[in-house]
């Protein structure tokens, strides 16, 4: 599919390293270095970076946050994220289809890749997710 | 780390809603699902319940602090079920493989995030480098 949003300039800030690191009960001294390694699920706080930017899953504020469930997600590294970085982001839809659920009625499921690029354009890390819009609530 | 080997740890004895309120700030996930009570109980839910990126990131913490900070290659989780408030989280490693790639010692692990009754929240696998 070719839906590749703009890009955008994402850094890897030294003081939201060491928020999230703490927010994911991570205590290692590395996160008060300057040149701090990001932890392996910090990514996902490229969300702060693009609230304002549609996304490709035209998701954001028309979706209803009721029903839409995080399926799988994966990180892959080139090479760790650490503090100082300046990477560009690029997002992309690369999979979509439905399937009828036992519990939560017909699932919806966007699978979506973001590649981040260093200055030079080589790839340094992948992050793959999917998200599940459910026609209503999934208890187990 | 060898062919086999295996690492478990307790790494919440008691999840707290306050834990998903940090998260939420520190991620920018702000779905009301996971702090607000009223809006779980709208959407169906018993209650708020973590985000799964929370607790997959408690899982990338287990990993890190095993591992190695620099050494996740690839980090996957695919979420099996909600993590409620009041829950005791525990983390589980088991090598299946060690290789050479790119010049590198890598090791696959299976990974799994369960709670005090065994119930599984996370089924995951990661790729890590070793010594």
């Amino acid at each position: 599919m070719s839906n590749q949003d703009a890009g955008l300039e994402w850094v890897v800030e030294r003081g939201k390293v060491a928020e999230f690191a703490r927010a994911v009960l991570n205590e290692s001294a590395e996160h008060s270095k300057p040149d701090a390694v990001a932890p392996p699920t910090f990514p996902q706080t490229l969300s702060f970076w693009r609230a304002r930017q549609p996304r490709p899953s035209g998701g954001g504020e028309g979706r209803d946050m009721r029903r839409v469930l995080h399926g799988e997600q994966e990180f892959e590294y080139v090479r760790p994220l650490r503090a100082g970085d300046v990477l560009t982001a690029t997002s992309k839809i690369v999979d979509e289809y439905e399937k009828e659920g036992k519990r939560g009625g017909t699932m919806r499921f966007v699978v979506s890749e973001t590649q981040f690029r260093d200055a030079d354009g080589q790839i340094v890390a992948y992050s793959r997710g999917t998200s599940i819009v459910t026609s209503k609530a999934t208890t187990e | 780390m060898d062919e086999g080997t295996q690492h478990s740890a307790v790494v919440i004895e008691k999840v707290d809603k306050a834990m998903f309120v940090r998260y939420a700030g520190a991620s920018g996930d702000f779905n009301p699902i996971h702090w607000s009570e009223d809006f779980a109980k709208s959407a169906g839910y018993p209650t708020v319940f973590a985000q799964g990126m929370f607790t997959a990131g408690v899982l990338a913490t287990f990993l890190t602090d095993w591992a190695g900070e620099s050494n996740v290659r690839r980090f996957r989780t695919r979420f099996v079920g909600q993590v409620w408030p009041g829950e005791q989280i525990t983390c589980s490693a088991k090598v299946t493989k060690v290789y050479e790639q790119d010049g590198e010692r890598r090791a696959e692990c299976e990974l799994s995030v369960t709670n005090e009754k065994g119930e599984r929240k996370i089924d995951g696998d990661a790729t890590v480098v070793v010594a």
